[in-house]
């Protein structure tokens, strides 16, 4: 299984928590996803100082809680935020977002270096939300990230992998960082693609938390995944452009 | 005092942010920022409050 800040983790999904139809099926979804990360956020306390309901049961879950800083536009407003979800969480991972396009949500990739910079400084331990722009990765790694997480596509878009050919690209540039793909994914087959790319694991939210059912959808993913995963080990055949037949020519009875 | 809290106005007569918290009755799980720099908790009550602060209050949230 995967290390991410030399944490090993129980499974390939990291699965949001937002967005779905009740508290309860946000548990049976989780519980049928086998997901081994949950991420979070922070908003403004809007339950008279009680908390949030949510929080308890994430808590029971017993899985990594991985904050993110979703909705920030500037370094400043992100490094305020990581700072917020590391006292609050208990926890040095945050999810780094510095969203540089509004209609898109693409991540400012400038604004996102210089956070990933200061905050690795300051003992955080950085999931960038990134494209699969070589230069970009080249430059979080060198801010300190050990773990890049490249979109699949525009978050909460569905569209899966929009640019398979960077992914593979970056994917094979550096073999030994792990890499999640973050956003995008939409069906378990996207998610089957991706680990069939050699990505280590998928972070995933409405794909599940949009679905009609979104326990049978977890589940549905949940396999994807492990599938995917097993497909590469196993040394996957070379596509060629013409056919080969896999019944032997050899013996067959002349009736024509 | 005039205090923002949350992006809402709020008459208070708290001195430091600790205070602050008491008074409005936040008990849960909460961190803080002033006029958008983070406090820690353990520095809420060394942080004073002058008339026309903004103050930020949150606490854990669903996320993706």
């Amino acid at each position: 299984m995967p290390k991410f800040y030399g944490r090993e983790l129980s499974s390939r999904l990291m699965l949001g928590t937002s967005q779905y139809p009740s508290p309860t099926i946000l548990r049976s979804a989780f519980l049928a996803s086998n997901a081994s990360v949950a991420t979070v956020s922070l908003r403004r306390e809007a339950n008279d100082g009680k908390g949030n309901p949510f929080w308890d049961i994430v808590r029971e879950l017993n899985v990594h809680v991985l904050p993110n800083t979703a909705g920030c536009h500037s370094v400043k407003e992100a490094i305020t935020t990581a700072h917020m979800a590391r006292e609050v969480f208990e926890t040095n991972w945050i999810k780094l977002e510095v969203i540089g396009d509004t209609d898109s949500l693409q991540p400012d990739i400038f604004g996102l270096v210089e956070a990933a910079r200061i905050l690795s400084e300051d003992g955080f331990q950085v999931f960038p939300y990134c494209t699969e722009d070589l230069v970009a990765a080249e430059k979080l790694l060198s801010a300190g990230c050990e773990v890049l997480m490249p979109w699949g596509a525009p978050i909460g878009s569905g569209m899966g992998l929009n640019n398979e050919y960077g992914l593979k690209t970056l994917r094979a540039r550096y073999p030994e960082i792990p890499m999640v793909i973050d956003a995008g994914i939409g069906l378990p087959s996207h998610a089957t693609r991706a680990m069939e790319l050699g990505f280590d694991a998928i972070l995933l939210n409405t794909a599940v938390a949009k679905a009609g059912d979104p326990e049978k959808m977890a589940l549905a993913i949940s396999h994807a995944i492990t599938a995917g995963h097993m497909a590469l080990k196993a040394e996957p055949m070379e596509p060629r452009d013409m056919a080969s037949p896999s019944t032997p020519v050899i013996g067959q009875a002349f009736l024509s | 005092m005039n205090i923002t809290v949350n992006g809402k106005l709020h008459k208070v007569t708290a001195c430091n942010l600790a205070d602050l918290l008491l008074q409005l009755k936040y008990s849960g799980k909460v961190a803080t920022a002033l006029n958008e720099n983070f406090v820690a908790a353990h520095d809420r009550d060394k942080t004073e409050l002058r008339d026309g602060d903004r103050v930020e209050i949150v606490t854990p949230m669903e996320g993706g």
